[in-house]
């Protein structure tokens, strides 16, 4: 059997790190905080991997099949018998990979931000923040109760607009976090509608009790809740969708990417936390964590999944190709694998061999936090010795950067998926359940993941090779970033390049059986084809200064224009709510609180004011007129009763 | 012999601090500095005693009752008391009259007793004089003071006039029913107009005891010119006892009544809340701000009251409890000020948290809980009272209610906002609390917060209603 304190305890580190650094980190750790919250997280790491070993190898298989526990289940608010919210800990097969995935993503940026943010003057503010962050997200990870998860869900959003945020005196930073908080916020509005939805059908909160309620078609349950329908649909597909809603504000799907790419004013090691390991997968995790609900109960909801994954991918594919900030490009190539783990769950079925692609997903989702978390720190690297965000300024960096240039090579091989890199195995499942499900969005798998492979080598020529002669000022560049920076590149690299070699599908599947992936070879010559022609095309355009690729971007015109505007939809949102909400719901709602509510409330106060003056004279301090009203009140009193009530 | 002293040990007890008190000033005498500690240790003995040997019984061929209740509400008084020795320490000091004051207090204090255990409308009518007129002696206690004469003056005047109705009243009932024992006279009552008109005579010295409107008018004068340690009194523990008796007289007596009352109620109580509210609103002198707002407190006690259950009679006596040590909290600090530098008027508290910030907490919390905000023990107070009067289904007079709680916020935060965020050139100068007034605060303060909390409090008053 697990033990309950052991895993409590992973994510109780991290929020004793955010208690003590964010109490009395200014005044007593002002130098000490990062290796204080750095500490905490390499002992939660060494816990998490702890009980994924126990887990996954010692007391989590039962007779071949491994088992879902729940731990802990501490009644927090009771509504009435039976719906009540439970902290709890769910610890199955996803839960527990999660676990490893956070910590050990969240212990790299911790080691890595030792040398990226020293010298910062609210140091230890950023690593509470940080505590914080992973608590929320190891929170929702292990909740076993749709609202606890709810909660921690609030809570990932929370701290990921403080860390957004963090350099609070920029103001591109303040109207990102802002966007990213609203953007979310938005959608986790549809989360808790849903949560409302399925756990009033299911009558029950927990997680483990409503998949089972919901997934027995047979049911009552499930019958009564079919039957109340709106717009055509079910209340439980409605249910369903909200909550996908909520997954896919968090996970950055279209269209409610928006606040993804704005959200890289935060410091860089920030992104590699929200890219990788924390904010953006909770949404796949969501689905997830629900799949059984929409794969047996609401197939329709599913199938929306996948068609939103797809088109998110190949959308974000588009856009990075065109963008010249190196942590944007970063940006959409996260929505665009995220849009791979998304349809892989759509294209998924429950169960069995049907149930590939939730695995897969899973999978991805695994190799993507290496990779990302590498692309990202490197990314920081090359920042943090150019000062600048813009790809124009870089160039022949090779020489200079040489450890941050073999680690980032290393992570773009990985996402483009070439063989034996990480990013290869779970892009070659992914596809190959697409393959077996849905053909349409198996080509549109493939046409986005090679033109992943070239704008990840466009980035990377434009970054180590291209100019000879580097043009920024070499005065206020330093030397390569040092060992703290260094270590966790090397780390993460090793993930990257090997992580593809577990056998995953032992490990996790949908119904806890194991699952033998098979990489057929001739299958996967057409993607890792693909992929090397979206190679050759960067290297082509972007090896040596030349002007190719302007004379491309030109033929291709409009198109690459409106890439370029990352397809106008930003603009759109400002239309939406500048000129139609504000302007047709939000002033008249504005003139009707100043003139008919305020009015009246201010109204009521003048009445009474005016009343209070009226009666002033009664008062009047001669005791023989207290005599006279003292008479009139006993006479009127007497009369009213004695004649008129009777 | 025996029950003659245990059924009436509170009243014996009085009297012994009453007749102490009297042999010490006609002997030696004592400095106020070593009087006053001894009387607070009287009174606290007194308080603690009162919580033993208390049993059902009555005397006197049922002139006089007790039951656990009774003596319970006897110890709300007394613990009034008590504090209010406590809070105005500094003021009882400089005090030239120091024994006389608490000898008056404490006939005033038997007086109540007798009155709340009366079971006849003689001892009824004794007892009430007993209460009221030591006390307009105390409102003259401030003697080189012409509003403080002023207010002795309108209060005797006042009360003369209640009285000669109340003893109208009375004769009229005798001559209706024959009786004028509260056991008997429920058998009698048959509604005919001659017992509504001595009903309503009856009815409106209670009204002008409990300052409801329009027999509030005396109020004000007498608050404001009263010392604050005698205002206090007036607005608490007389207020206090006669809602006891008038909760008594309502259900026992005159149940067979109770559609007439039931409507007066009503009525009156509306007028009660609005007029106080509205009073309340204008006024700039803490003393008379405090006495319209206890007018509107009275309302909301009438609310309760109509419930005519034992929910009613329940909630009315934790209110009592709750309200004493709100009031006594906004009276204790008001004291504390007047006497450390005589201003009286709320616009002199502008600034006050930045100079005094204890005693502006206290106040704080005091109009909190006056008012009716959760977690303070006022807002469970009232919600119980508000409850009760429900349970009657005229939810239109609850609504009305809610709404004079609404406003009566405004005038509550009011004195807050002027003492926390209104910037002054001049504020009060930092007080040095006496140690002894300090205590009696905190020991308000703590009630505030924890009456409402502790709900075995709640549970005990349950307990003793049967």
């Amino acid at each position: 059997m697990p033990n309950a304190t052991t895993i409590a305890l992973i994510p109780l580190l991290p929020l004793a790190g955010f208690l003590l650094l964010g109490l009395f980190g200014q005044k007593l750790f002002k130098k000490s905080a990062g290796l204080i919250g750095t500490a905490l997280l390499l002992a939660a790491t060494i816990l998490a991997l702890y009980t994924a070993y126990e887990y996954f190898f010692v007391y989590g298989k039962v007779d071949g099949v491994y088992q879902k526990f729940v731990l802990l289940q501490l009644t927090w608010l009771e509504f009435y018998k039976g719906v009540s919210i439970d902290m709890g800990i769910i610890i199955d097969p996803i839960s527990v990979m999660m676990l490893v995935v956070v910590t050990f993503i969240s212990l790299m940026v911790h080691i890595y931000s030792l040398g990226y943010m020293k010298g910062e003057k609210r140091f230890s503010t950023y690593y509470s923040f940080l505590g914080l962050f992973t608590f929320s997200m190891l929170g929702l990870v292990l909740a076993s109760n749709i609202f606890q998860m709810y909660i921690f869900w609030e809570g990932v959003g929370v701290s990921s607009f403080l860390l957004i945020g963090f350099y609070y005196d920029k103001p591109s930073a303040v109207a990102a976090c802002k966007k990213a908080f609203i953007v979310t916020r938005f959608a986790d509005l549809g989360f808790l509608i849903g949560i409302l939805v399925l756990s009033y059908s299911a009558g029950t909160l927990d997680i483990g009790t409503l998949i089972q309620r919901l997934t027995s078609p047979e049911s009552n349950v499930v019958k009564t809740a079919t039957a109340y329908s709106f717009l055509g649909a079910s209340a439980l597909t409605w249910g369903a969708a909200l909550v996908f809603i909520g997954g896919a504000g968090k996970s950055a799907m279209f269209p409610l990417h928006i606040w993804l790419p704005d959200a890289m004013e935060g410091p860089t090691p920030v992104s590699a936390l929200i890219h990788a390991a924390t904010m953006v997968v909770a949404g796949v995790y969501l689905v997830a964590r629900l799949f059984p609900v929409f794969s047996i109960t609401t197939p329709g909801v599913l199938e929306i999944v996948g068609w939103v994954g797809a088109l998110s991918a190949i959308l974000a594919a588009v856009i990075a190709c065109t963008q010249t900030d190196i942590k944007r490009v970063l940006a959409y190539s996260t929505m665009s694998q995220i849009g791979f783990m998304m349809f892989a769950l759509g294209v998924s079925k429950y169960g069995g061999e049907a149930g590939s692609g939730y695995t897969a997903s899973m999978f991805h989702l695994f190799t993507h936090a290496m990779f990302k978390a590498l692309l990202f720190l490197g990314a920081g690297a090359v920042i943090h010795y150019v000062h600048s965000n813009d790809i124009k300024d870089m160039g022949g960096l090779r020489k200079y950067l040489p450890i941050t240039h073999i680690t980032f090579l290393i992570a773009c091989l990985a996402i483009a998926g070439i063989p034996p890199f990480a990013g290869f195995f779970s892009k070659e499942e992914i596809l190959h359940a697409a393959y077996q499900n849905n053909m349409a969005v198996y080509w549109i798998a493939l046409i986005t993941s090679g033109l992943t492979a070239f704008y990840m080598f466009r980035l990377y020529f434009s970054i180590f090779w291209n100019k000879e002669t580097p043009t920024f000022a070499k005065a206020t560049a330093g030397k390569e970033g040092g060992f703290a920076m260094m270590l966790p590149l090397v780390l993460l690299g090793v993930g990257a390049a090997a992580a593809g070699f577990i056998p995953f599908g032992e490990f996790v599947s949908i119904d806890g059986k194991p699952l033998v992936s098979k990489i057929n070879l001739v299958f996967s010559i057409a993607p890792v084809a693909l992929g090397l022609t979206g190679i050759m095309a960067a290297l082509w355009l972007y090896k040596k200064q030349n002007n190719r690729s302007a004379r491309l971007a030109a033929s291709l015109g409009g198109f690459y224009k409106a890439a370029y505007h990352k397809f106008y939809i930003d603009e759109i949102y400002l239309f939406i709510t500048k000129k139609i909400i504000f302007n047709l719901i939000a002033r008249p709602a504005a003139w009707f609180d100043r003139n008919v509510v305020d009015g009246l409330v201010n109204l009521t106060g003048t009445s009474i004011q005016a009343a209070s003056e009226g009666i002033k004279k009664v008062q009047s301090g001669k005791v023989q007129q207290y005599a006279i009203y003292f008479l009139t009140g006993v006479i009127v009193l007497a009369a009213l009763f004695i004649y008129i009530w009777k | 012999m025996n029950e003659f002293l245990t059924l009436m040990k509170s009243e014996w007890l009085v009297t012994a601090i009453i007749f102490l008190l009297l042999f010490i000033k006609i002997g030696k005498g004592l400095k106020n500095e070593t009087l006053l500690p001894v009387i607070q240790v009287l009174l606290l003995l007194n308080f603690i005693l009162g919580f033993l040997f208390t049993k059902e019984g009555h005397l006197f061929g049922n002139m006089f009752f007790t039951n656990p209740l009774i003596a319970f509400q006897k110890s709300i008084l007394n613990f009034g008391v008590f504090l209010i020795s406590l809070l105005f320490t500094d003021w009882l000091k400089k005090s030239q009259q120091l024994p006389e004051f608490f000898m008056l207090i404490l006939s005033a204090l038997l007086g109540m007793f007798l009155m709340i255990s009366s079971g006849n409308l003689l001892i009824f009518f004794l007892s009430l004089e007993l209460a009221t007129i030591p006390v307009a002696a105390l409102a003259n206690f401030d003697l080189g003071k012409k509003r403080s004469s002023e207010g002795a003056m309108k209060m005797i005047l006042s009360s003369a006039f209640s009285s000669g109705i109340l003893l109208f009243g009375i004769s009229l009932l005798y001559g209706a029913t024959g009786t004028i024992s509260f056991a008997e006279l429920p058998q009698q009552l048959d509604g005919s107009p001659l017992q509504v008109l001595a009903f309503v005579f009856l009815f409106t010295a209670f009204a002008f005891k409990l300052s409801i409107v329009p027999f509030h008018l005396w109020t004000a004068d007498v608050y404001e010119g009263s010392p604050v340690a005698v205002t206090s009194f007036l607005s608490v523990i007389s207020k206090g006892s006669v809602a006891f008796i008038f909760i008594t007289a309502l259900y026992k007596v005159f149940q067979p009544m109770q559609e007439v009352w039931y409507a007066i109620l009503v009525i009156l109580a509306i007028a009660t809340m609005v007029i106080g509210n509205l009073f309340a609103i204008r006024q700039q002198n803490i003393k008379r701000f405090l006495a319209f707002s206890s007018i509107a407190q009275v309302g909301f006690i009438l609310v309760g009251i109509s419930s005519n259950d034992r929910a009613g009679l329940v909630a009315v006596v934790y209110f009592i409890l709750i309200y004493i040590f709100s009031n006594l909290a906004a009276f204790g600090v008001a004291g504390v000020i007047a006497t450390a530098s005589g201003k009286e008027n709320i616009s002199d508290y502008k600034g006050l948290y930045k100079t005094n910030p204890f005693l502006s907490w206290i106040l704080t919390l005091a109009l909190f809980s006056l008012a009716g905000i959760p977690p303070t023990a006022g807002f469970f107070g009232k919600l119980f009272l508000i409850t009760a009067g429900a349970s009657k289904g005229t939810y239109w007079f609850i609504a009305i209610a809610a709404l004079n709680m609404v406003i009566s916020l405004y005038y509550y935060l009011r004195i807050v906002r002027a003492m926390f965020m209104d910037k002054n050139e001049h504020p009060i100068p930092t007080i040095k609390t006496n140690n002894i007034a300090k205590l009696g605060l905190i020991i308000c303060g703590t009630g505030i917060l924890l009456t409402g909390l502790l709900s075995w409090i709640y549970d005990y008053i349950q307990s003793l209603v049967t």
